[in-house]
């Protein structure tokens, strides 16, 4: 079996007869039986869930009835809602946690006949930009098995690099899609707040979670995104806005004005080759006819801590719930209500969890509520307002993914600053809600993927993919 | 306690008072929120806060709550947003309470209090929307406790008063103004036992003419009026007494305990909530469109102090009749309609207030119950004022058969009883006719001044009438027989 990059030469081969929906899924499930000890991408495999939907799918090639995502082999990020399947989240607290529904990307992703082998390993509620804080063990990073995946999404990207699946969902809350597609030299797409339904994404910060695919081409990322986005009633906040056919991409030849973060591409703090990679693209797109120049963003230095405290605040209120009354995990240790709820979540939380948990609970107290959380909103209105303002003149806003390659492992676990700072061109487009691509581009002196981010307007997620397939 | 040192104090009570929107489902889910259901059998993963689900707004709450705006007078807010309440509970199944803090749906208002002393309004600061908890049960014996979320997710408005209720009178008829407010409007069942209403009780005192509000304390989850009442006389004289011997009051929840008619302290540790409220992420903020005000007005029932400037003014009932009457939608709705058919407005009132109100209470029914529609009822009145049956004759005999017999009218029942009164005047005279001639000497005696005969001639006219000649005619035919012998 060949490693297929696209859904489409897979479906190609599964209508010309060369291959069927059990030949694959029995490829990944190979792989996945010879890799994943190692890289411990996958929490759950559905192997005979896998199979039998494959069965059943060749099925509906042979009578012409199936669906659009037929032949996709995808895992999805423990995150997501499965119906009647675990869903951890990463952490220990929802240890044996079963969901009594399919998150609605889930559904959606089902309806169209993917066929889904697993779950996938993450950052403990998508806390972390390594992977390395996931109750269940670190994924590690098929390149380079000494470095991260990237995070939060982590085993969801590794699971697509070492050919265990052929597409994740992940979600991205300030860069868990886009991050560890960067850092294993994929394509992660992050699409415009409300653009698909939250509706069985465990909520790590409400305001900034989107679902988003993981995927080795910029049409899967595509086709994906057609098939999981738009209105649904379950989650009243998601966007009504007809759903284009982001597959059917925009191949007429424009002029694009691109902007490029100064303070990103310039920063000291910049790996050098991922550098490098970044002025090369640069030029590329000059000499490729189109109109680049710098922008400043003097905001910059407020992404961060703006993030971190609506972030935090958010997580503090949505990770409430977990108090060892109505499910997940209660600990046997407790003698009454106060310690059922200190030891079920001293014991179920991991460290990074806790520690969001306690910022985002002293931003939200009435003591220091105006002066965090209260100033991080208007300036979350002013980097909005700002960025917005920059699309309005700029078709795209671009930058390297990140400031370097994949981290080894345990480099930053001492250190939650410099951990955060990987988050620095990504968190952006969370905060401000707009849709946001990492392709890869190319790779360093160790042979470390180097991901290159493009962010469009709102909505505008079918000129970002056109623009994302023209360079990749 | 002393007047004297009573008069020294004027007592400041402030209610919250909740009331359970009766719509049919949650506020958020798609569960029944119907009471009395057997333990957690309404909760879908949304009301026990499963990860990965969201809230969905139940518009009918939103306009149950405008409907009490509108009854109350207040300010609907035209942009609104939800916001979380954070604590810890294990009957509050997401850590958090999804509440309006900073944008109440309504704003201001008020409801209009009858006193000894005459009438005052009470003022509404404001009426917010949220979310009830469960309800967690501490049974005897057992050292866990159990929760039951079906209540989790129902409905609530909050409605808080201005901190401007001077005693116990006040707020018990504020309650029970309340409650005959949310039951006429339909948004609320009023049934305080079950807990659909009750409030919290935000009590201080200070001295006469003082600017500053003495410290305050809560009474929470009152669940009856009688209690409220009791509650506030008994932390009226504890106050005072503190005050008066120099202790200081403590800023604190206390519970009523119905059966010693005493509030203690819950003996909580003394640091203050800190809900962290925010703004619920969750949701879309909330705007009221015109359209949903005109629609809702649309909707809204003629209201009790509308009623009874109507019974008064229009129909010409007493202030009695017409405040008993309007104590329920049902009950003012009934006789209005009566009226639709019947010109005899007090006799209608009698006869609801009356007949009718003793069969209900006797058979445990409510008005919406009683088969006999208000049109067969004026029939029935119409009767009467016919002279076709007396009145004792429609209650007792007529009524009763009206309640079984839907079909048959009230002249169809009487005819079939042949309960028909004789205002003939000629047959009456021939009966009269005959009974004289057959008594000649009681007449004679009559005639001699022993007056009381009359009424034995008239028990044998109406034995021979077989009772259906109406008392009244007959009385005044036959006196006027006997004068003219």
């Amino acid at each position: 079996m060949k490693n297929y990059t696209s859904l489409q030469s897979i479906q190609a081969d599964l209508h010309a007869g060369y291959i069927t929906c059990r030949q694959l899924v029995e490829f990944y499930l190979q792989n996945i039986a010879e890799k994943n000890t190692q890289l411990n991408a996958f929490l759950k495999v559905f192997d005979q869930e896998a199979l039998a939907k494959a069965d059943e799918i060749d099925q509906k090639i042979k009578t012409g009835n199936a669906g659009k995502l037929a032949g996709m082999v995808i895992g999805i990020k423990d995150l997501l809602c499965y119906k009647d399947h675990t869903s951890t989240a990463g952490s220990k607290i929802l240890d044996g946690f079963e969901s009594q529904f399919n998150a609605t990307a889930v559904q959606r992703v089902i309806d169209a006949d993917a066929i889904i082998i697993g779950s996938q390993n993450c950052d403990e509620f998508g806390m972390g930009s390594t992977n390395e804080n996931s109750a269940y063990g670190a994924c590690l990073n098929a390149v380079g098995t000494n470095r991260v995946a990237g995070g939060s999404s982590g085993g969801s990207a590794v699971a697509v690099q070492a050919d265990m699946c052929l597409a994740s969902l992940g979600t991205d809350t300030g860069g868990s899609v886009r991050m560890p597609a960067g850092f294993c030299g994929l394509v992660g797409l992050k699409p415009t707040y409300t653009r698909v339904s939250r509706w069985g994404l465990i909520a790590y910060a409400s305001s900034f979670d989107c679902i988003g695919p993981i995927t080795k081409s910029v049409e899967d990322a595509a086709i994906l995104l057609e098939i999981i986005a738009g209105k649904d009633e379950q989650d009243s906040t998601v966007s009504r806005l007809e759903v284009p056919q982001y597959s059917a991409f925009d191949t007429t030849h424009k002029t694009l004005k691109i902007g490029y973060l100064k303070e990103a591409v310039e920063s000291a703090g910049l790996q050098p080759e991922v550098r490098e990679a970044t002025w090369a693209k640069l030029e590329a797109l000059k000499a490729a006819g189109h109109v680049v120049e710098a922008v400043e963003f003097p905001l910059i230095k407020y992404f961060l801590p703006t993030y971190y405290i609506l972030t935090t605040a958010e997580a503090s209120s949505n990770l409430s719930r977990f108090d060892g009354v109505k499910y997940g995990h209660r600990s046997n240790q407790a003698t009454d209500l106060m310690s059922m709820y200190k030891k079920s979540r001293a014991e179920g939380f991991g460290k990074e969890v806790k520690r969001r948990i306690m910022l985002g609970t002293f931003v939200l107290s009435a003591s220091y509520y105006d002066a965090y959380y209260t100033k991080a909103q208007k300036v979350r209105r002013l980097i909005k307002d700002y960025t917005d303002q920059l699309l309005s003149e700029y078709d795209f806003l671009v930058c390297p993914t990140t400031p370097t390659t994949a981290y080894k492992i345990g480099e930053k676990t001492s250190d939650p600053i410099q951990m955060y700072l990987g988050d620095l061109f990504t968190v952006q487009a969370n905060v401000v809600g707009l849709p946001a691509i990492s392709i890869p581009n190319g790779v360093d002196n160790d042979g470390m993927p180097i991901g290159f981010q493009i962010m469009g307007g709102a909505f505008q997620e079918k000129a970002l993919l056109s623009f994302a397939k023209s360079l990749y | 306690m002393n007047q004297e040192i009573r008069n020294k104090y004027e007592v400041v009570i402030g209610l919250e008072v909740h009331a359970q929107l009766q719509t049919e489902s949650k506020i958020f889910a798609a569960d029944s929120a119907s009471f009395g259901a057997a333990p957690n059998t309404h909760i879908s993963p949304i009301t026990l806060g499963h990860p990965g689900t969201l809230p969905k707004l139940n518009r009918k709450a939103v306009e149950y709550a405008i409907k009490m705006g509108f009854a109350a007078g207040s300010k609907i807010s035209e942009y609104q947003y939800f916001d979380r309440k954070n604590y810890f509970y294990p009957d509050l199944p997401k850590g958090y309470q999804i509440t309006q803090d900073k944008t109440p749906i309504c704003i201001g208002g008020g409801v209009k209090v009858k006193l000894s002393t005459g009438e005052k309004v009470v003022r509404f600061h404001h009426i917010h929307l949220e979310e009830d908890a469960g309800k967690s049960l501490h049974a005897e014996g057992l050292s866990d406790s159990l929760i039951d979320y079906n209540r989790a997710g129902t409905p609530l408005i909050e409605m808080v008063t201005e901190p401007e209720i001077k005693s116990s009178e006040e707020a018990a008829q504020f309650m029970t103004e309340v409650r005959k407010l949310v039951r006429y409007l339909h948004i609320c069942d009023g049934n305080m036992e079950e807990g659909s209403l009750r409030c919290d009780v935000n009590i201080s005192v200070m001295p006469v003419g003082s600017k500053v509000f003495g410290t305050k304390v809560e009474i929470k989850n009152m669940n009856s009026i009688r209690f409220i009442q009791k509650a506030i006389d008994y932390e009226v004289v504890r106050q005072i007494e503190a005050v008066e011997a120099g202790v200081k009051i403590i800023q604190e929840t206390r519970n009523f305990d119905p059966s010693t008619g005493r509030t203690s302290g819950m003996r909580e540790k003394e640091s203050m909530n800190d809900y962290r409220y925010f703004p619920e992420p969750d949701l879309v903020p909330l705007h009221i469109s015109e359209e949903l005000l005109i629609q809702v007005k649309t909707q809204m029932p003629a209201l009790p102090w509308e009623l009874f400037e109507k019974f008064t003014k229009t129909y010409g009932l007493p202030d009695y009749d017409a405040g008993v009457l309007t104590d329920s939608r049902e009950v003012a709705e009934y006789f209005d309609a009566t009226c639709q058919f019947t010109k005899n407005y007090k006799a209608a009132s009698n006869w609801i207030m009356g007949t009718i109100k003793s069969y209900l209470n006797d058979n445990h029914l409510e008005i919406e119950q009683l088969t006999i529609t208000p049109e067969k009822l004026a029939q029935l009145i119409n009767l009467v004022d016919e002279g076709k049956v007396s009145t004792s004759t429609a209650s007792q005999q007529i009524f009763p058969v009206m309640v079984t017999d839907t079909s048959a009218s009230p002249l169809q029942i009487a005819e079939a009883k042949n309960l028909i009164q004789q205002s003939n005047t000629d047959t009456l005279q021939s009966l009269i006719d005959e009974v004289l001639a057959a008594n000649p000497a009681k007449v004679k005696e009559y005639k001699n001044g022993k007056k009381g005969l009359l009424g034995m001639f008239m028990g044998d006219i109406m034995k021979k009438s077989k009772g259906s000649a109406d008392p009244k005619v007959t009385t005044a035919l036959l006196q006027k027989t006997l004068d003219s012998l």
